[in-house]
């Protein structure tokens, strides 16, 4: 199917949509459509997308301990350089930039050379018990044995070489994070003894917390609700993880996974392979995030935890209340559009703008999947515009068109937001305060209310009156 | 700790730890953006395009764009031609752009597109113009990428077309911020000489909140103003990295003079660039511009104590680090560890200028220092944590180095992704050395302060 991407379309037609990208665009209540979408780009398009090693490196990287060596030439490492938030206990090793910077040479001649000499060098250095190395679209086309070069690395130096198989062109960003999944599979060791049993409640008290990097300390936050119901996190994948935290994740009794588009894969994996069921959930808002620690009580079939999880839910929530209800009244009537990567994201967001009272007059993901985008119809509000895959011409449009105030989205969205006069917040990887949880609930709104109720637009209207955007 | 880098210095031939350099086809996209009305292409994966456009959208903090061929295994295979072409047909019906203009990228480049034949071929729209210009990142660094892509704006673009040449200049102005684009139109102007000036993304990434999103905000050197440049008495290419080959290929292509200087960072390379213009163009210096001088050179005598003998590492990009060492001389500090990332010469240039430049410059002031060519970040906090520095001069990347060794850090040059305001804010000209001596000056007056005892701490400095 060809069709354009998110960012395309500018000059098109202000107030008449491409035909092509009709389809991806529904407005609740007004039609029956389904929407488009999990469609690839075609060229010739102002693309948004990421890429397989960039998928594969999301979710890596949190991993604290490890050496990170991105084989290839210079810009892929150097794009990559401790761009994300996620947060070490320990370890810093993870925030340094190792390439193989690929030269002429190298590239004709083949590079495994280099890349051996580049992991003899680095693990005498750092002295790490973990190597990653990244596979970019280069060695990708060059055909560097990878598996081989790691391989011997790893018995060279008794450590472990794990090849991340994340050429760029091989798909798009869940390729990379199957690439990243099939990756930490290979760390994890079968415990002795025998495998967990495959109902929660039989036994063990521990989770795997799948599907949160740490971004700003969020998976600790979520940590310690569960350990004050009684549950311990064995490992979180990746947030905080380290090499030898990771190698014990079979030995946990349920996994709970959160960010689905990237953990699904893994989470059946681990099911299959060790019997360890999983649950979905969400700590994004109030509301989700106390549905989700009553779930995890509920899968352990333990009254005792279930009381604490009540305990925990009520004296959190009155706290914060009371907070929120403030912001309530200072943000009532303003308006928001959203335009996340998942669509896990970006039905927490709808919820949790209900929870501070914002009307969501469109919603939008990047690369949301088909049952996502039912229930986000199943929750908007009638009138709602919805997108798959959206390009700025047509965020402009319905932003201006729907009077957003707010905009949340990511990096590339930013400067358009605020040309257009709108206010924005980042939901992505460049968030600097903790959004889970119900503190995060807190942080959010406060977030949400400093950028919209900000005085500086007040100023964005030109001296001579004209527009500049709204007031 | 954030501090991993062991002091002791070894060998090391298997790659690069911390990189000061990036890949070229960012500098192409980033040099594309300073012609009007232009659409970047970057022709590989989506994924490159998609890295290149969120790390100038940092920097900037404007909206980038630019589109992809967006590879998949397919063209991977059989060669990336089908999916240019359809590319080609597709910005024009959809974006609208003047030009077009393409860079490779490493994918593209292994396979061996052979892009010219691919443009030919291609359905191309009456008066609409695409040019390329190839950047394998396995060779140089976004500098070359930035150089190559001006070379690509001549080739395709400039034209001789009268007998003789206009009373006109060109300038190239290198891989620098809109800020410092608009500061030199400045200059120019001041000395009221006709310029014309490409690339040149002032207009472009500085632009005003307008309430409205366009995809071409206006600014950038015109097509017919490169088509000119071929009409022009002479060229000045500031920086011989950035800007040097796109002039000596149109000293070539249209006999138009070349003429290399430095960035115009400090006295000294303003007062050679404008001097420069002065004989060539037998006009005089305005008072204007003498004043600024003077004011520039009071301020540095007033705070001339504070920097002497004060030692500093300076990296970055080599035109830029190599005005950055000339000027901190002149105020007399000591800038001992020097260091870029970007390989030695131009390409089919001279050879390893950057050493060659600063170790003169060293030697001329009886400095002993360390200076390199394609090093990394990793290496020169090696160089620091063996010889210690009061400041660290360079990008954002280089805030580990000055947490790890607690010295404080003025941020200038390419990419700055944690501070504001400095693509406004220009770093040459005599206005431009002024911030320059504001910045440094105030970094090494917080440092003291901090640090300083009670009764150390002074209200009169
Ligand atoms: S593949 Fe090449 S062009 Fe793409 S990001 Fe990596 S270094 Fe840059
Ligand atoms: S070369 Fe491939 S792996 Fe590297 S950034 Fe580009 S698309 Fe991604």
């Amino acid at each position: 199917m060809e069709r354009c991407d998110d960012m395309s379309t500018v000059n098109l037609l202000k107030d008449q949509l491409v035909e092509e990208r009709k389809s991806f665009i529904v407005v609740k209540g007004r039609q029956k459509n389904q929407l488009k979408c999990e469609a690839d780009s075609i060229a010739g398009c102002v693309s948004q997308r990421a890429c397989v090693y960039c998928g594969a490196r999301v979710v890596l990287n949190p991993v604290t301990d490890a050496i990170h060596l991105v084989h290839g030439p210079i810009g892929c490492a150097s794009y990559t350089w401790d761009i994300r938030g996620s947060l070490s206990s320990g370890s810093e090793l993870y925030r340094n930039s190792f390439s193989t910077d690929l030269k002429e040479n190298d590239v004709i001649f083949g590079s495994e050379k280099k890349l051996a000499r580049a992991i003899d060098e680095l693990v005498e250095k750092y002295n790490a018990g973990l190597v990653f190395v990244y596979s970019t679209c280069v060695v990708g086309v060059i055909g560097d044995d990878l598996e081989a070069v790691c391989r011997a690395a790893a018995k060279k130096h008794g450590i472990e070489v794990i090849p991340v198989q994340s050429s760029g062109f091989i798909g798009n960003k869940s390729a990379g994070y199957r690439a990243a999944c099939d990756a930490l599979l290979r760390l994890i060791e079968l415990p002795a003894g025998k495998l967990p049993g495959r109902t929660a409640g039989s036994g063990g008290r521990s989770v795997n917390y799948l599907g949160d990097f740490n971004l700003a300390g969020e998976a600790w936050i979520i940590t310690n609700y569960l350990k004050s119901m009684g549950v311990d996190v064995n490992v979180v994948f990746t947030g905080d993880a380290t090499h030898q935290s990771l190698k014990k994740a079979a030995t946990a009794s349920l996994n709970i996974m959160q960010c689905a588009g990237s953990m699904a894969y893994l989470a059946r994996r681990m099911e299959e392979l060790y019997g360890i069921p999983y649950l979905k959930v969400s700590f994004l808002g109030l509301e989700d995030t106390s549905a989700s620690l009553r779930k995890i009580a509920a899968a352990f079939k333990d009254p005792e935890m279930m009381r604490r999880a009540e305990e925990l839910i009520a004296r959190e929530t009155a706290g914060v209340r009371p907070v929120i209800e403030q912001y309530r009244e200072k943000l009532r009537g303003k308006k928001a559009a959203i335009y996340v990567g998942g669509g896990f994201k970006a039905i927490s967001l709808v919820k949790q703008f209900r929870e501070i009272g914002i009307d969501v007059v469109m919603v939008g993901t990047q690369t949301g999947r088909e049952e996502e985008y039912q229930t986000l119809h199943d929750i908007a509000d009638d009138g709602t515009v919805i997108l798959d895959d959206a390009n700025p011409s047509e965020l402009e449009k319905f932003m201006l068109e729907k009077g957003a105030h707010l905009l949340v989205g990511g990096v590339k969205e930013r400067p358009l937001a605020y040309k257009l006069g709108v206010a924005f917040i980042d939901h992505n990887h460049d968030r600097k305060h903790p959004l889970s949880g119900f503190v995060g609930a807190i942080n959010f709104a406060r977030e949400v209310y400093s950028t919209v109720c900000s005085p500086v637009w007040k100023y964005t209207r030109g001296m001579g009156g004209v527009l500049h955007a709204q007031e | 700790m954030l501090d991993c880098t062991p002091k002791e210095i070894k060998e090391r031939s298997g790659g690069v730890i911390n990189p000061a350099k990036t890949c070229q086809p960012i500098g192409a996209m980033y040099a594309a953006l300073g012609i009007r009305n232009c659409l970047p292409h970057s022709h590989g994966s989506q994924g490159c395009c998609a890295y290149h456009r969120s790390h100038l959208t940092r920097h900037f903090r404007e909206p980038i764009m630019a589109t992809t061929s967006s590879f998949t295994e397919g063209a991977s295979v059989f060669g990336g031609g089908g999916n240019l072409k359809t590319a080609i047909k597709n910005v024009f019906a959809i974006y609208n752009p003047d030009v077009m203009a393409i860079h490779t990228t490493c994918l593209s480049e292994t396979i061996g597109d052979d892009i010219p034949t691919i443009i030919k071929s291609a359905e191309i729209p009456e008066g609409k113009l695409v040019i390329h210009a190839n950047t394998p990142s396995y060779q140089g660094s976004h500098v070359t990428g930035f150089s190559n892509m001006t070379k690509a704006m001549v080739s395709y673009l400039a034209e001789a077309t009268s007998e003789t040449k206009k009373e006109q200049v060109n300038i190239i102005p290198g891989f620098v911020n809109p800020g410092d684009m608009r500061e030199i139109k400045r200059l120019v102007t001041k000395m009221s000489i006709k310029f014309i000036m490409f690339p040149d993304t002032s207009g472009v990434l500085d632009s005003p909140m307008t309430g409205k999103f366009v995809m071409y905000p206006g600014g950038g050197a015109r097509v017919e103003e490169i088509r000119d440049s071929g009409n022009s008495m002479l060229t000045v290419a500031l920086g011989a990295y950035a800007s040097s080959d796109a002039a000596h290929l149109l000293e070539r292509k249209c006999n138009v003079p070349a003429m290399t200087l430095k960035t115009p960072i400090g006295i000294k390379a303003t007062d050679e660039f404008l001097m420069t213009l002065r004989g060539k163009f037998v006009r005089e210096v305005p008072y204007a511009l003498e004043e600024e001088r003077g004011q520039l050179v009071d301020a540095m005598i007033d705070l001339h104590h504070q920097f002497h003998g004060k030692k500093v590492a300076i990296f970055g990009d080599p035109d830029i680090v190599i005005g950055l060492t000339e000027f901190v001389l002149s105020l007399g500090m000591r800038p001992v560890h020097v260091l870029t990332g970007t390989p030695g010469g131009t390409l089919g240039g001279p050879q390893d200028i950057f050493e060659k430049e600063i170790t003169e410059m060293l030697a001329k002031a009886g400095i002993e220092g360390r200076v390199k060519a394609a090093g990394d970040l990793f290496e020169l906090h090696q160089w620091i944590k063996n010889d210690p520095v009061d400041l660290l001069i360079g990008n954002t990347y280089g805030k580990y180095i000055a947490r790890a060794e607690d010295i404080p850090l003025v941020r200038v040059g390419f990419p700055i992704l944690d501070r504001g305001m400095h693509h406004y804010m220009p770093i040459v000209g005599y206005r431009g050395a002024m911030r320059l001596v504001e910045m440094i000056s105030n970094a090494l007056l917080d440092r003291r302060e901090r640090d300083a005892a009670d009764e150390d701490v002074e209200l009169v400095m």
